[in-house]
């Protein structure tokens, strides 16, 4: 019923957004022109040299990229492997999320649209998303869940500073399931002039392919900094945090066909991945449609989706990528999951011996380094998605 | 023939079609509401299955889906309760609702289930053309269920040519692009429906979203035959009060000439 033909190939989905039986366009008929409208066109402008020529120097002059490959060498001494940091955090608005929203509003402008509407969970990418509208001077809604509100306050505060509007989800676990929930209902509600900037690899066809690459610049400078560093574009692990599963997308992208690189995805397992109160959505969930694709998530035997729980609001979602659920239904992916707990002792550790805060979501990836069984040869990198001064309120309680 | 096609053979104007949530506002209210519904003059009954994201839907029908949920409704329990519903019931009855619930079901399955309880048709929004003519399209003609497609006044008119080949029973025309119980201007509705009417289309058409009462149905079916009401009834039920007595007051209300 779908088309395989992609199997083998985890850069390219088929036509219809298809990465194995995950993907696809599932959207009410009123969503159909503005979906079709960039699933035609998303290839042809991001390929165009005078959108690149834009993109790159926005990338380099903006946000600030290259984001340096860092050798972190107390760490790599106590884990027994050599590890390098991707500072992701060091881009402009303090994550990844900019790499995609740059590349989006340009192309918005592109499609001549007027307004921008986005979701956010950790406000990561609603800030992400403000400061690209306040950059190419378009109008912004960014919606989000009421609860992610209170706790990412720092965030709204840039946001509104940025000219947004920001649109409390009341619907639901208050969380970044329902901002999505909305943020999709108000480009119904308003087709024709809106761009919605989706945040993660999810969504309907094309969004997780264009995210994914505009994404994929994570990768595309991993490997040009590793050879520099070590001779060989190819480390033995990349290791990201998955929500949706953005940052991971770039820093696979250039591996996923390179077999000997083992790709770890980390999920939030909230109190424990069997607690109840959890957001670990390959080890909870099953196959289904959430937000416009087939993918797999966290649902009742009855198909109604489930409250995840993570004490880091940018994880805390009960489905994950197309790409990522191909990725661990194929086995290319090692998929693992940390707790709040492990996380939030991951964050103070990084900070104290590396120096660097990390953001919430990002501590979840270095609580699994200590798990993977590493040799003295392996060359790890940890992609370090975002800062934490988003989380200094959460981090605070545990001083 | 099937229910519908007899019906619109029959009936060529202001045909109502009533969309409630199952479960709501009482998990077993279902047949007390779908007997009020027939006894007070619609034509149509939509059942909503309720869904804990529903995209195309706004706040009204979101919070009956939600309590909907909370009462314990399922697809298993709307099956029963729609068991002997032919004993009664002898208008179209029609489920509409979102895939993920369908799809944990077994979709063959419920179709087949949909069929042996007396359903008519189909009413899937996020269910697109493309995977229909892949897959799902097949399963349910197979079943013998009709399936009806929504348009928009943004479909293109190729686009509307397609969708409504496909239909069966009728069509759905979203008077515009917005979520469900949205009000409209429905003065620009107008020509899009005429539009439409001259389109020369094989089913039947149905306006719906934002139609609520007696105004909103008259100038709906002025060019259409016919229109359906959902978050309007669901606001009425959410009142509280007797079901058939509140249904028909209603229904008066929107078919009063």
């Amino acid at each position: 019923m779908q088309s395989f033909s992609t199997i083998n190939n985890y850069q390219n989905p088929s036509e219809e957004g298809y990465y194995g039986e995950f993907g696809g366009a599932y959207i009410p008929e009123m969503l159909y022109g503005n979906v079709e409208t960039l699933r035609k066109q998303y290839l042809q402008i991001m390929q165009d040299p005078i959108f690149q020529t834009e993109f790159q120097q926005l990338l380099k002059d903006y946000v600030g990229r290259p984001t340096p490959l860092f050798l972190a060498e107390r760490l790599s001494k106590e884990i027994g492997a050599t590890i390098y940091l991707k500072r992701e955090d060091l881009c402009h608005t303090g994550a990844h999320k900019i790499n995609n929203t740059i590349g989006q509003i340009i192309l918005a402008q592109r499609l001549g649209k007027k307004k921008i509407i986005a979701e956010t969970g950790a406000g990561q990418h609603g800030v992400a998303t403000a400061t690209v509208c306040a950059l190419k001077g378009m109008e912004c809604v960014v919606y989000m869940g009421e609860k992610d509100i209170e706790r990412q306050a720092p965030n709204v505060a840039r946001m509104k500073m940025l000219g947004a509007t920001v649109i409390p989800a009341v619907s639901g676990s208050k969380t970044l399931k329902d901002a999505t929930n909305e943020a999709i209902r108000a480009w119904i509600n308003e087709p024709i002039e809106t761009h919605y900037i989706i945040g993660s690899v999810v969504g309907p066809h094309p969004y997780p392919d264009m995210v994914a690459r505009f994404q994929s610049v994570i990768s595309e400078e991993i490997r040009k900094q590793l050879k520099e560093k070590t001779g060989t574009e190819l480390p033995t692990h990349v290791v990201a945090c998955v929500g949706g599963g953005s940052n991971a997308a770039g820093a696979f992208y250039h591996f996923l066909n390179e077999p000997t690189v083992e790709l770890v995805a980390v999920e939030a397992a909230g109190h424990g991945v069997n607690s109840g109160l959890s957001a670990a959505t390959t080890q909870l969930g099953t196959h289904g449609i959430l937000h416009g694709s087939k993918s797999i998530v966290m649902q009742t035997q009855d198909g109604q989706v489930v409250e995840p729980h993570s004490i880091s609001a940018g994880l805390d979602y009960p489905g994950i990528g197309p790409l990522h659920a191909f990725l661990y239904e194929s086995k290319r992916g090692t998929f693992l999951s940390a707790t709040d707990e492990e996380a939030l002792a991951s964050a103070f550790h990084l900070s104290k011996i590396e120096g660097i805060i990390p953001a919430l979501e990002t501590a979840h990836a270095f609580s699994v380094l200590p798990k993977l069984n590493l040799k003295p040869t392996d060359v790890v990198v940890v992609c370090l998605s975002g800062r934490g001064d988003k989380d200094l309120a959460t981090y605070m309680q545990y001083l | 023939m099937s229910r519908l096609e007899l019906l619109f053979k029959e009936k060529k104007e202001r045909v109502l079609n009533v969309y409630f949530t199952a479960g709501y506002p009482n998990l077993d209210s279902t047949d007390k509401v779908m007997s009020s519904l027939q006894s007070n003059g619609a034509n149509i009954i939509e059942i909503g299955m309720p869904y804990s994201d529903p995209l195309a839907d706004g706040e009204v029908i979101q919070t009956s889906s939600i309590k909907a949920l909370s009462n314990g409704m399922t697809l298993t329990v709307l099956f029963k309760q729609l068991a002997n519903m032919r004993k009664s019931i002898h208008i179209p009855v029609i489920l509409m609702g979102y895939m993920n619930p369908i799809l944990q079901y077994g979709f063959e399955a419920f179709c087949k289930k949909a069929k042996e309880v007396g359903v008519d048709g189909l009413i899937l929004p996020d269910l697109p053309l493309f995977e229909f003519e892949q897959f799902y399209g097949k399963v349910i003609k197979h079943n013998g269920l009709d399936f009806i497609f929504l348009v928009t006044p943004e479909t293109p008119p190729e686009r509307i040519k397609k969708l409504d080949s496909l239909s069966s029973g009728f069509l759905y025309a979203v008077s515009s692009s917005a979520t469900t119980g949205k009000d409209k201007d429905f003065s620009k509705v107008a020509s899009y429906l005429k539009g439409l009417q001259n389109m020369q289309l094989k089913n039947p058409i149905l306006v719906g979203f934002g139609i609520k009462d007696k105004t909103t149905f008259d100038m709906a079916t002025a060019h259409t035959q016919g229109a359906i009401i959902g978050s309007a009834y669901i606001q009425v039920l959410s009142k509280g009060g007797d079901i058939e007595e509140s249904t028909r007051q209603f229904l008066n209300g929107v078919l009063s000439i």
